[in-house]
């Protein structure tokens, strides 16, 4: 069965990785540290942090670092990274397209319905979720329900999906399960992934399903550490459950919360998988990163870069948050 | 998540000493409460189960019925769908590509992540602060900043289309979160241990392999499963790395037969669950770590 296009070398290789990678690193670890053992302390105290901290650092500059700054170079490149673009907006004529041509506009659009609902139901339902289950004692078991889609891959996720959105003809037997729902109350199905008011809520709800759990799990678990006491008390006080989730608990998660916003926001701008499997962009349903991947399809580098240093810009904002709340943390150490 | 916490707080809620009468009233009160729950479960639940039994239907019953009517009898189970699927040419290999390019890409990452995290936790140097604030802005970077270039370097080195290639690429693009996670790990190790042993006159080597491996092996196995699931299931490094070779994994061939079927794509409810099955397998038995792996790492994008 798995005979004909597997080779025998290729598992070798496999194998020889596996084993091979740790030993030497291993061995560079040893022979290293034997060579530095013999230079003079001073010289040690130098150069043995940069010894340890280069393989990581060397992957890291050779494949993200080196490859941003080269992304950003080639969105000003024209197609066959011959010369500069040029046209429109002269050298940022590849920003020019992906700023005017219709279909890139889409993307951007339907990016921003991504980031704002996606992020929004994601992290509501989260919390709500979590501050239901609470309070019930079969919590645990309901986590597992919710969070069962969470290790399932984008590409699974979408295939269980398409078939809650199949559309059948009107009249004929619905195969899809919410269409088949439709038709148990007496209404007509709905091609969800085609109709252009429904295909976009529908992926992004996908989506929301697919990252629910994560958001859960991780408020539940800040939720669990708010002391009974502070409850109780409130509780004492002759506050009702709802003013206590939205004056106490609430303000108590909100760290937490921000920090689940902020991942969600980067997963949003991100969005690929679901998108290019479940539509591959077609009736207006494309994103920023479909956009950019077809376009590499294509062999447009210079557009895919520039689509690439767009979603990057909306990034930053984000990633300079992640790293005063990182300067945060450590000055607490 | 302790079933001790969970009980008090619904006892506290009810208070000591009350009446039967009132014990029913507050279960009625609390009825909407667990019909919100049931109805969030099935949400959650349903999609995934109906694919499921799905997967076990003959194609032309998928054509003609929803996944429901198999509840009821005549059931009709069959497993015509996975044979069929793993008859299509080049959808059994794919599997096995998926595991030849998911340990050897974890095992390169993780040995690398764990060595660089210690320098980071363990020793002073100058832009220490600075390289690692780098690996933290890093950590949310779109990879899609870097596809083009690194598909360069592959080409310019002849490796490109080859499994290694992907191997580099997801150890590059993993090992900043990696990094950051274990170094966190690490530096929360107790000092003492790390000072008496250089007292005793231990080197680095030793102090690495001895003390901070061994210590680290709970936060190094959570990042384990997380990072193995991660390629198991990464979809657009493979598309962009392999899209057109001989060596597609089994998420990209799944989805170039999703785009490539029109209408008869019901079978491919079997691949989808066998995709599935092994992060689905992880989750169930290894659940505590995978939880913990998320909590943990919740900062990453």
């Amino acid at each position: 069965m798995f005979g004909g296009i597997v080779s025998p070398d290729q598992i070798v290789t496999g194998v020889v990785a596996v084993v091979g990678v740790p030993l030497a690193l291993l061995g560079y670890i040893v022979l290293g540290e034997k060579v530095i053992e013999r230079l003079p302390a001073s010289l040690q105290r130098w150069i043995r942090p940069y010894f340890w901290a280069l393989p990581a650092v060397g992957f890291a500059t050779v494949f993200m670092v080196y490859p941003m700054a080269r992304t950003v170079l080639i969105s000003f490149r024209n197609r066959g990274d011959s010369d500069w673009a040029s046209g429109a907006w002269g050298i940022f004529a590849n920003y020019h397209y992906f700023f005017t041509f219709p279909d890139t506009l889409t993307a951007l659009r339907n990016s921003l319905l991504w980031l704002v609902f996606y992020t929004f139901f994601s992290v509501f339902l989260g919390l709500v979720i979590a501050i239901l289950l609470d309070r019930v004692r079969y919590e645990s078991l309901a986590k597992i329900a919710i969070f069962l889609p969470v290790p399932i891959s984008a590409t699974a996720a979408s295939i269980i999906w398409k078939f809650m959105f199949d559309y059948q003809a009107p009249g004929t037997p619905q195969t899809g399960t919410l269409n088949a729902l439709l038709g148990a109350i007496g209404r007509q199905p709905i091609p969800w992934l085609v109709d252009e008011t429904t295909n976009n809520p529908a992926l992004i709800f996908v989506g929301i399903w697919t990252i629910t759990g994560f958001c859960m799990v991780i408020i539940s678990a800040s939720l669990k550490a708010i002391s009974t006491e502070v409850l109780e008390a409130a509780r004492m006080d002759g506050a009702n459950e709802f003013q206590i989730v939205r004056l106490i608990v609430t303000p108590l998660l909100w760290p937490t919360i921000t920090v689940v916003g902020t991942t969600m926001i980067i997963n949003a701008l991100k969005t690929f998988d679901i998108v290019y499997v479940m539509t591959n962009g077609a009736y207006n349903t494309d994103v920023i990163a479909t956009r950019m991947f077809s376009q590499l399809e294509s062999a447009q580098y210079g557009r895919a870069a520039a689509v690439g240093v767009v979603l990057f810009i909306a990034i930053v904002p984000l990633l300079l948050v992640n790293i005063r709340r990182f300067q945060q943390q450590e000055e607490q150490r | 998540m302790s079933a001790e916490q969970v009980t008090t707080r619904r006892e506290s809620a009810v208070g000591a000493g009350v009446s039967t009468l009132d014990r029913i009233g507050y279960r009625l009160q609390r009825l909407p409460l667990h019909l919100v729950i049931i109805i969030l479960c099935a949400i959650w639940l349903v999609p995934t189960v109906g694919m499921i039994i799905n997967s076990f239907r003959s194609v032309q019953d998928m054509g003609q019925s929803g996944w429901w009517t198999t509840l009821f009898p005549p059931h009709g189970f069959t497993l015509d769908s996975y044979k069929q699927v793993l008859n299509i040419e080049g959808v059994a290999p794919s599997i096995l590509y998926s595991i030849l390019i998911t340990i050897p890409a974890t095992v390169i990452q993780l040995a690398i992540a764990t060595m660089g995290a210690y320098a980071f936790a363990w020793m002073k140097f100058p832009g220490r602060n600075l390289f690692f604030i780098v690996i933290v802005g890093l950590m949310v970077v779109p990879i899609q900043m870097t596809l083009i270039p690194v598909l360069q370097i592959f080409k310019l080195i002849h490796i490109s289309g080859t499994i290694p290639a992907v191997w580099l690429a997801h150890s590059g693009y993993g090992l900043p979160f990696e990094v950051f996670l274990l170094r966190n790990y690490l530096g929360g190790l107790p000092r003492e241990i790390f000072e008496s042993a250089e007292v005793d006159g231990a080197g680095h080597a030793v102090r690495f392999l001895r003390i901070a491996v061994p210590m680290t092996i709970p936060a190094i196995a959570s990042l384990t499963i997380f990072v193995f699931l991660g390629i198991w299931n990464d979809l657009l490094v493979a598309l962009t790395f392999l899209g057109v070779s001989p060596y597609r994994p089994f998420t990209v061939v799944i989805t170039g037969l999703v785009t490539s079927f029109g209408g008869g794509w019901q079978f491919l409810t079997a691949a989808a669950v066998l995709q599935m099955s092994l992060p689905l397998a992880v989750f169930i038995f290894l659940q505590r770590y995978f939880v913990r792996g998320i909590t943990s790492g919740s900062v990453k994008g």
